[in-house]
């Protein structure tokens, strides 16, 4: 490297591993520590297979965390990790995306440390469109600290900090994220591994943003957090799976759908041979999220829960605006420190 | 030179230095005048040394004295250590100005006012009953009147400008003058003008005019007299140019990442008066740095730690209540062991407190300001040219011993400016990170037994998979670990790697005798008034001695022995005594503090009197 040239940090010249082929490649030696039963073993396998499968060699995966139980995960992962302070991790992994493009980076976090302590990052984050593979592990409760009311927790709910009831009224992570301007937005059920799967496999390839919301039960703390939703049994009865390009259909038997009243979404049923042609058609790409906005504020007591992906669509992410802002400023002004530093501004030399 | 006019016709004095004080209403352009002024100083050859004082609020009512704006100049044929104590002119734009400022204007000295400005509003808005310009009340001072709006309105007829963009052109009217009194040259500013005003040529000619009529106007209608000489410096040879604290403190992080061949990444949240770093490095793409405007300080410092983690030269700057929201990442910085450097442009608090005014009341925060046993190098620059060589060293301190380090100044520092002799870059040492051991088992605690810093793996590396965070770990491999044992031991290496930096700081150098009667020990932006001070002692023969810390943790090894060779330790700080404490806590010296905390830097004289005063006392 001569002295004028931009100083190269050497990773363009790194030999690579090859991808992996097998879940186990991405265990690491750790013992994990969650609560048996604990949905985050879900999320993790999942994880791990959908890496597996990816061309992308093992050590340029970079798992990126704040606190709270979910954040545990990168030791879990034998990949790079960093293991951050509460709520910060959107931004530490900012700085790592941007840092070294190269990099998948990938964001867990839970319902506390993205939406409370961290709620402004998470905002800021999404509006950049900075390329990070967000999951945001929600188990309406603080699990860590043992108990204590979430941003996520249900109106009136007895928690260690609120034997009362909570007189708070919870957010809603899509309904956030699609705010923030996400340009991938999804929302998974920790136990239904298919539905994972496809999701998380589709969230890393998303260049941009990608944020999951994981409905994810807490087994000490709020167990039953997502009760039937989470059953097979009430399941398909509690849920429409977001496909796009086709009808909101669902139930056990096909013959519910959704369709607009106004600004809101109601439920139809209908004989499953002749679905009423005013039901809503997904279109995840549509430009504007006001569509994806009115699903995510489907409300649990009244129609089903939309699951699957809300919002995808491309956009230039921060990392590569960046780069061309570089690639411009280089073509156009000197790249030697010692020009910059000859150069008075102030008009003379 | 001004090349527009044949020779002066008006006679020369000779004068050593002086120290020059516009000021004006905020909206007056008295900053862009005085770093104007600045240049064209520092282009004829002087040694100066420059201080802006502006209000907090960007346009406080017009005319008002919470509104006024003031920038200090100080230049020299010798050295000119600080921006004076008290100015030999004042150029007042209005009566606020006036007001504010005369008390301050050395008797018998110039005042230059803008007579047009001091009407009955105006005067009342600055408390005058009557105009001071006329009731004999400024009988101390040699006073001319200028018309400063007519003589610009006058100069600029014809062109197309409404009445306030005429009015907007009075400050070059000014500086016209100022340039023509202390025999400046007019190209660099002239030049500044078109490049300022390239989207506006009708104010690239009227600000033009208005310069040269000024300086016209002084030399036909012989307003002054005379006009001054102020012969060249003897400054080192080289190239020099004006830099301020924070100009220096982004080329040293630029410089710094060329040496050390890493990519600079600058995280930051806009901060008075740290967000001109920010600024600076912004323009600077063309040299691959990378810039970040978080949306908040915790953010800032994040990204910037996520940065190292990813293998770049990270660094975030900010101002003291920036550094009490970075803190928690801070001790995340250092228990995950990655370098950072983090600037603390120190500013008037506690809270908002005087948020464009000086102080130097963080130094407990830099060294104690954080949750468990946290040390962290702390480094503080001595002047504005003084930051780029210390941001440098921030930065090589930092990759060596794989840690953050703070680096302090202030807003005099910052806004200050001082002429930099530009350095050869392939004359610094480079610092690039010690190279890995192989690929394989890696340990990322496995620490290098001469410096303790731990190995520094970039994700994308194949063999080098690795977790760090916010956790104890085991010594060596890294893993978490809530052993007893073990988190004595990590707390304990993680001291002894910074306390072991102390053997490459270089040992203090005493300004004056080695042994005698008082030793003054400075820290920061005090170095330029306590020189002075210590300098006027010392020519009358006095046994006064000056050393001058640029690191504070850990503090250079031969401190103690040199403490101990003086009858009396002075410590001069702009707060109420921190380091005259940590000195009396280290050394069980019997140090004592010259104490100011009024947003203001020190005055040579504030100083001379506080080692007067210790003299003093000894005789009696």
């Amino acid at each position: 490297m001569s002295d004028t040239e931009m100083p190269d940090h050497g990773l363009t010249q790194l030999p690579g591993a090859g991808p992996m082929r097998s879940a186990k490649d991405f265990a690491s030696d750790q013992m994990v520590r969650w609560c048996p039963g604990c949905g985050d073993f879900a999320v993790l396998a999942v994880i791990q297979k959908v890496l597996a499968s990816m061309d992308i060699p093992r050590e340029k995966y970079a798992f990126i965390s704040g606190i709270g139980c979910s954040s545990r995960f990168p030791y879990y992962m034998n990949t790079y990790g960093f293991h951050g302070i509460h709520g910060r991790a959107l931004p530490v992994a900012t700085g790592v995306k941007c840092a070294n493009p190269d990099l998948q980076v990938w964001v867990v976090t839970g319902d506390g440390d993205a939406l409370s302590i961290g709620g402004n990052h998470f905002i800021h984050a999404l509006r950049r469109n900075v390329d990070l593979k967000v999951i945001l592990f929600n188990n309406r409760i603080y699990g860590l600290t043992k108990g204590q009311l979430s941003p996520t927790s249900e109106f009136g709910k007895k928690t260690k900090s609120t034997p009362w009831g909570s007189i708070e009224y919870p957010i809603n992570p899509v309904t956030m994220a699609l705010a923030s301007e996400a340009t991938f937005v999804a929302r998974g059920i920790a136990v239904d591994i298919a539905g994972m799967t496809e999701i998380i496999t589709r969230a890393a390839k998303h260049q941009g943003t990608a944020f999951v919301e994981v409905f994810q039960n807490c087994v000490v703390f709020n167990d039953g957090a997502w009760k039937p939703i989470e059953d097979r049994a009430t399941r398909e009865e509690r849920v429409v799976r977001l496909q796009h390009g086709k009808p909101l259909i669902f139930g056990k038997d096909r013959n519910k759908g959704i369709r607009l009243k106004g600004f809101d979404a109601e439920v139809v049923q209908f004989e499953p041979s002749q679905p009423p042609k005013d039901l809503v058609v997904h279109d995840e790409k549509a430009e504007s999220p006001h569509m994806a906005y009115l699903l995510s504020k489907m409300n649990e007591d009244d129609c089903p829960i939309p699951v699957g992906v809300f919002r995808a669509v491309r956009q230039p992410a921060l990392h590569e605006l960046m780069e061309e802002q570089i690639i411009k400023a280089r073509q156009a002004a000197p790249t030697d420190v010692q020009a910059v530093l000859n150069a008075s501004e102030e008009g003379g030399s | 030179m001004n090349k527009t006019k044949t020779a002066k016709r008006s006679p020369a004095e000779e004068i050593d230095s002086v120290t020059i004080r516009f000021a004006g209403d905020s909206g007056d352009g008295i900053q862009l005048t005085g770093m104007q002024f600045s240049t064209a100083t520092a282009l004829a050859g002087n040694d100066l040394s420059t201080s802006p004082d502006y209000p907090a609020e960007i346009r406080a009512p017009l005319g008002s004295l919470a509104g006024v704006s003031g920038y200090q100049i100080h230049f020299s044929s010798g050295q000119a250590l600080t921006p004076g104590d008290e100015p030999d002119v004042l150029v007042a734009m209005n009566p606020a100005a006036l007001k504010v400022n005369i008390k301050d204007l050395r008797k018998g000295g110039l005042l230059i006012a803008n007579s047009d400005a001091f009407s009955p509003g105006n005067l009342a808005k600055a408390g005058y009953a009557a105009s001071p310009l006329a009731d004999g009340s400024l009988s101390d001072y040699r006073v001319i009147t200028v018309e400063l709006s007519q003589r610009t309105a006058e100069a600029l007829q014809g062109l197309a400008l409404t009445k306030q963009q005429v009015e907007r052109c009075k400050n070059f009217y000014a500086l016209g003058l100022m340039y023509w009194l202390y025999d400046r040259p007019m190209e660099g500013t002239l030049k500044w003008i078109e490049g300022k005003f390239k989207k506006a040529p009708v104010m690239v000619d009227a600000n033009k005019k208005a310069l040269l009529a000024g300086n016209a106007f002084a030399e036909t209608a012989e307003i002054f007299g005379q006009y001054y000489r102020i012969k060249k410096s003897s400054l080192e040879p080289g190239l020099h140019r004006n830099i301020t604290g924070n100009e220096a403190m982004a080329l040293g992080l630029l410089t710094a990442s060329q040496l050390s061949g890493l990519q600079l990444w600058y995280g930051s949240y806009p901060i008075t008066p740290a967000s001109e770093i920010l600024h600076e490095l912004s323009k600077f793409k063309n040299l691959g740095v990378k810039t970040f405007q978080a949306e908040d300080e915790i953010a800032a410092i994040c990204s910037s730690i996520g940065a190292a983690f990813a293998g770049s030269l990270g660094a975030t700057g900010t101002s003291g209540p920036g550094v009490s929201l970075k803190s928690e990442a801070m001790g995340l910085a250092a228990i995950v062991e990655l370098p950072l450097v983090i600037i603390n442009i120190q500013r008037g608090g506690p809270s908002t407190g005087l948020p464009t005014k000086t102080e130097q009341a963080d130094l407990f925060q830099a060294l104690y300001g954080r949750h468990g046993e946290c040390p962290m190098p702390v480094l503080a620059a001595a002047t504005p040219a003084d930051c780029f060589e210390m941001a440098i060293e921030a930065a090589r301190i930092a990759v060596k011993y794989m840690t953050p380090v703070i680096l302090l100044a202030d807003g005099f520092l910052g806004n200050g400016s001082e002429p930099w002799r530009v350095p050869d870059v392939s004359k610094l040492p480079k610092f690039p990170p010690s190279p890995l051991p192989a690929a394989g088992k890696f340990q990322p605690y496995q620490r290098d037994p001469q410096t303790l810093a731990r190995p520094w793996a970039l994700p994308g590396m194949a063999g080098y998979e690795h977790r760090v965070g916010g956790l104890e770990k085991s010594d060596i491999t890294g893993t978490v670990n809530y052993e007893p044992e073990n988190h004595e031991r990590m707390s304990l290496l993680r001291q002894a790697k910074i306390d072991k930096i102390a053997v490459e700081i270089p040992p203090i150098e005493v300004l004056g005798p080695k042994r005698g009667k008082v030793l003054v020990v400075g820290w920061g932006s005090t170095y330029g008034a306590i020189t002075a001070a210590v300098t006027r002692f010392q020519a009358r023969g006095e046994s006064v001695a000056a050393v001058h810390l640029r690191h504070l943790n850990p503090l250079p090894s031969n401190l103690g022995e040199i403490l101990g060779r003086y009858e009396h330790v002075v410590v001069p700080e702009l707060n109420l005594g921190q380091l005259v404490h940590i000195l009396r806590d280290r050394y069980l010296v019997a140090a004592t503090g010259i104490n100011k905390i009024k947003g203001l830097s020190f005055k040579v004289a504030e100083i001379e009197n506080g080692i007067q005063a210790l003299l003093t006392g000894r005789r009696n």
